[in-house]
């Protein structure tokens, strides 16, 4: 993938997550404002469509942004450049992707 | 303000060896002056580069007290009130000798980024019409009195941390091309400047924009890159 591909899937999966962050911690702080345990939250969220809807597009924006950064990193601060980074870099989105979407269907399916 | 300058000069290429002169202050010295003072009535050794001495050339950047400035046109009274200067050569670039960098790499950077002026084939005979008003000129006109000096890529630290990165100065001369209409190359310097060591790897920090001494800023040209780098990847280009 051209590195202007690369630039353009990290500012757009940051829109996402600009928006998704803000939503998840509001969620949190109203959640267990009034004393809420996590039985609770979680028979709530499970068998909640709109929810897993939103952790999924969540985790795939968090799979597409942290890799392209963390890669930019591993350039300028490690020297890890080339084929291999950008193929640690892919199994480490698919890591995310993959521990990710399991803990959005944990919540769903809970 | 005391009659004597206390002088502390980089020499040789270590960044290890310092020689110490006591230079006559006068009423208006600029900094290129002392070198001057110092290898013409000190040390005939000492290399440096100026030329112009008006601030037109580019040629006599040096680092000064800790910041990249352009020497010919920064006062003593400014840099040194309390009398004391330490000179050295240019960060980021290899050092030739004293206060003597070697610009090839930062040169060759704006090559790599396609900063050379590409006629578009259909610009036919006449000359090209462009409105001082249109929006790609203001935005070129705003970049484009570079001189070429290399304070603002002595001043970036991306350069320090990434040798590959094209670095501020080839970056602003790549956007003043990508304002001019008359260019025919923009989709390879776009995919140039999309690059790993390109726009892309800008963390605006600003330090070129707070030491270009053309009160430039490449920061906000790297930024328009960026953008227009955007574009072209949305449209399927770069």
């Amino acid at each position: 993938m051209s590195p202007a591909r690369l630039f353009l899937l990290q500012r757009a999966s940051a829109a996402v997550l600009a928006v998704a962050v803000l939503v998840h911690l509001v969620t949190i702080l109203v959640a267990v404002r009034g004393g809420l345990t996590a039985g609770e939250i979680l028979g709530r969220t499970a068998g909640n469509l709109g929810w897993l809807a939103f952790y999924v597009l969540f985790v795939v924006a968090a799979s597409i942004h942290a890799p392209i950064g963390l890669r930019a990193i591993l350039r300028e601060w490690a020297g890890w450049r080339g084929w291999s980074c950008d193929v640690a870099m892919a199994l480490f989105a698919a890591l995310l992707l993959l521990l990710g979407l399991r803990a959005a269907w944990a919540v769903f399916a809970a | 303000m005391t009659d004597m300058l206390s002088v502390a000069v980089h020499r040789g290429t270590g960044g290890v060896r310092f020689d110490r002169f006591e230079v006559p202050r006068r009423p208006a010295q600029t900094v290129l002056d002392v070198v001057t003072w110092i290898q013409r009535e000190a040390d005939p050794t000492l290399a440096y580069r100026f030329a112009c001495r008006v601030g037109m050339c580019g040629s006599c950047a040096m680092t000064v007290n800790g910041r990249p400035r352009w020497t010919c046109r920064t006062r003593v009274e400014t840099v040194a009130p309390d009398g004391r200067l330490t000179l050295e050569p240019l960060r980021n670039m290899p050092v030739v000798k004293d206060l003597v960098v070697d610009m090839a790499p930062f040169f060759a950077k704006w090559v790599r980024a396609k900063g050379v002026f590409t006629p578009r084939a259909d610009l036919g005979a006449d000359f090209a019409v462009v409105p001082p008003a249109s929006p790609a000129r203001a935005a070129a006109d705003a970049a484009v009195e570079c001189i070429g000096c290399g304070v603002c890529y002595a001043a970036c630290d991306v350069v320090a941390w990434e040798p590959d990165y094209l670095g501020p100065a080839a970056l602003n001369r790549a956007w003043t091309l990508v304002n001019d209409v008359r260019d025919g190359g923009q989709d390879a310097r776009l995919a140039a400047v999309a690059g790993d060591a390109g726009c892309r790897a800008c963390h605006s920090h600003g330090s070129c924009t707070r030491h270009c001494p053309k009160a430039l800023s490449p920061t906000a040209s790297i930024a328009g890159l960026k953008r227009a780098v955007l574009r072209a990847a949305l449209h399927g280009g770069a």
